[in-house]
């Protein structure tokens, strides 16, 4: 009996004196390394923001949103145009991409969720989002700026909404299978039609869903910048009308920052703010407002 | 009695309503299939011209001389599978510590999820701050650093030739390094997404048999995991080939070939933001071309992941 014991207390000594002694201690040092390497990630997000905001703020004023931008040598102005610019643009790509996003989600998820066509749809979706944005200013420059015979708001607005179709339309398509099946059983047990369905009781219930993903969009085509360089270039004035060259935040920042204009690259730093500012924004608004399910 | 609606109308009242939305939905949901289908015929056409003057010629040459009409583009080929490549170095270790971090519990809830929506802040930062940002922060380092390793390596065989000198600020080295921060979130998303499927029996079983946490998440839980981290990775490197503002911004858009990654390179999405403003003819041709590789190449590493991807999903479902 005491035998068994002294042997128990002797494996349990062995054991901590080497082998668990030294795994535990292993252990611990992958733990310590892999929080280390995660907190090093927030180096630098930290040094983003805090130089955004310390050469940002400096020149952050009434007056940035209301003046045109400085010419090489002047201080003053600011990217009024610009900021208008990219608010146009951005709401053109979802005038021109959020039809097409949610019609084909509702055919995707509700009318024929097993054909040949919804699958092709879910799989070039997921293509697009991997297309690169350049891309999409390529196409865009093909097709409007070619045709048209210039630059324009138009191309700037068509090149954002490729971007963004498969983002509303991967999020549409969440949303609606969100909706549980027996709101929808319910509806054709009272005898609606699919029509109906879809219209009275789908769609009110996967909206506030739907929105997220149209914040997603305004969130990432706000802050595009190679599908406008040229197709809707940019503009030292205020726009006119919606065929001519128009101005956005995110050319202006790649253009100031390039040049040897001190007073330009400060501008870039505060139009770098309020962009940032615009997106996060968007992209809380996106996660917070419309998730009241 | 009073008849109901559907009665009045006429069921054939209520089809056409339904017919038209049906038919509707349906023209959006072939449109969205035809864009990519256009996109990629649209380009194509455009660079017609230059595949029949170059032929595979255009991807074998090494010098892109747009006042001689010389056009080959296997120094931004190169330049873009180095750049991807590199920063996928930096981001992949880095991108899985913090999906390691977010799924197991070292620290407090909020502390992680103040730690995951500092990866998720990242991805929302538009490409062109990352530029700016590089331009003003990570340039300085690396030309320093790049002035010091270029001194330590000149009697190291292979370093010599990786290290050489002069070190310009804009180089291969800084876009790299900032394109593995941008890869970042995609990496830890999607690896945090694979690593939070593996079931917990699996963990459990692992420590019955008393192992450590490390143990068990090196001899268990990563190679469960491992299919959706391949696919995480081949994804990033998919957002790393198509990155274009930061990598124009910071990598000095040079056409020549180096081994030096403190010499200055080119990409091919960096060479359409730079170039397509003012190309004409026979440039704007090769230039429509060097976009259709662009997209080729970028769908064909998409279209794995995604394979790598669905391949994932079956197999963990077979364990749960």
């Amino acid at each position: 009996m005491s035998d068994t014991t002294a042997e128990r207390t002797d494996f349990l000594a062995r054991a901590t004196a080497s082998g668990s002694g030294k795994r535990s201690f292993g252990n611990k040092i992958l733990s310590i390394v892999c929080v280390g390497l995660a907190f090093l990630t927030l180096i630098p997000l930290c040094s983003i923001i805090f130089l955004v905001l310390k050469n940002g703020l400096p020149l952050l004023s009434l007056s940035v949103f209301t003046d045109l931008p400085p010419a090489p040598g002047l201080t003053g102005g600011g990217f009024g145009n610009a900021l208008i610019g990219t608010l146009l643009m951005v709401g053109l790509a979802l005038v021109l991409a959020t039809p097409f996003g949610i019609l084909s989600a509702i055919y995707v998820n509700e009318y024929a969720p097993a054909s040949e066509l919804a699958k092709t749809v879910r799989f070039v979706a997921k293509l697009l989002t991997g297309i690169p944005s350049i891309i999409a200013g390529v196409f865009a420059y093909a097709v409007v700026v070619l045709a048209t015979g210039g630059f324009s708001a138009w191309a700037g607005g068509f090149a954002l909404a490729i971007l963004v179709l498969p983002t509303i339309l991967l999020t549409a398509e969440q949303a609606l299978m969100g909706v549980p099946k027996s709101f929808r059983e319910a509806s054709y047990g009272l005898g609606a039609t699919n029509f109906q369905t879809i219209w009275r009781i789908v769609l009110p219930d996967a909206l506030p869903a739907m929105m997220t993903g149209v914040m997603l969009a305004v969130a990432r085509a706000a802050g595009e910048t190679a599908p406008l360089l040229f197709t809707a270039l940019f503009s030292q004035y205020w726009i006119q009308s919606l065929k001519e060259p128009t101005a956005s935040l995110s050319v202006l920042i790649y253009n100031f920052s390039t040049t040897f204009d001190d007073h330009q690259k400060q501008m870039a730093w505060t139009a770098s703010l309020v962009l940032v500012v615009l997106v996060t924004l968007a992209n809380i608004s996106a996660q917070v407002v419309f998730r009241k399910r | 009695m009073e008849t109901p609606a559907i009665q009045q109308g006429g069921i054939k009242e209520f089809r056409k309503g339904t017919d038209f939305f049906r038919i509707l939905c349906w023209v959006a949901s072939a449109a969205t299939v035809a864009t990519l289908a256009w996109i990629l015929v649209e380009i194509t056409r455009q660079a017609w011209p230059a595949i029949e003057k170059f032929g595979f010629g255009f991807v074998t040459g090494a010098r892109w001389l747009p006042n001689r009409e010389v056009f080959g583009v296997l120094p931004f080929l190169v330049g873009t599978a180095t750049s991807s490549l590199i920063a996928l170095v930096f981001a992949l270790p880095l991108g899985l510590a913090v999906a390691i971090f977010l799924s197991e519990d070292f620290l407090p809830l909020p502390v992680r999820q103040v730690v995951r929506f500092t990866v998720e802040m990242l991805a929302a930062i538009p490409s062109v701050v990352y530029g700016l940002w590089g331009i003003f922060v990570v340039i300085p380092l690396v030309q320093q650093f790049g002035s010091w390793a270029m001194v330590a390596c000149k009697d190291i065989p292979v370093l010599k030739e990786i290290f050489a000198g002069p070190a310009y600020g804009n180089s291969l080295l800084t876009a790299s390094l900032v394109l593995a921060l941008m890869i970042l979130p995609t990496i830890t998303a999607i690896s945090r997404t694979a690593l939070v499927a593996v079931p917990g029996t699996l963990r459990e079983g692992a420590y019955a048999l008393g192992s450590t946490r490390w143990e068990a998440i090196l001899g268990v839980i990563l190679p469960t995991a491992a299919p959706g981290i391949v696919a995480a990775t081949i994804l990033a490197l998919g957002r790393a080939m198509g990155e274009t503002m930061a990598i124009a911004m910071l990598i000095g858009n040079s056409s020549r070939l180096s081994w030096s990654l403190l010499s200055p390179a080119g990409t091919l999405a960096g060479l359409l933001a730079n170039q397509f403003g003012e190309a004409e003819g026979l440039q704007m041709n090769s230039l429509m071309l060097a976009a259709l590789l662009l997209v080729i190449l970028t769908l064909f590493v998409n279209m794995a992941g995604e394979a790598v991807l669905r391949y994932t999903e079956k197999q963990t479902a077979g364990i749960r």
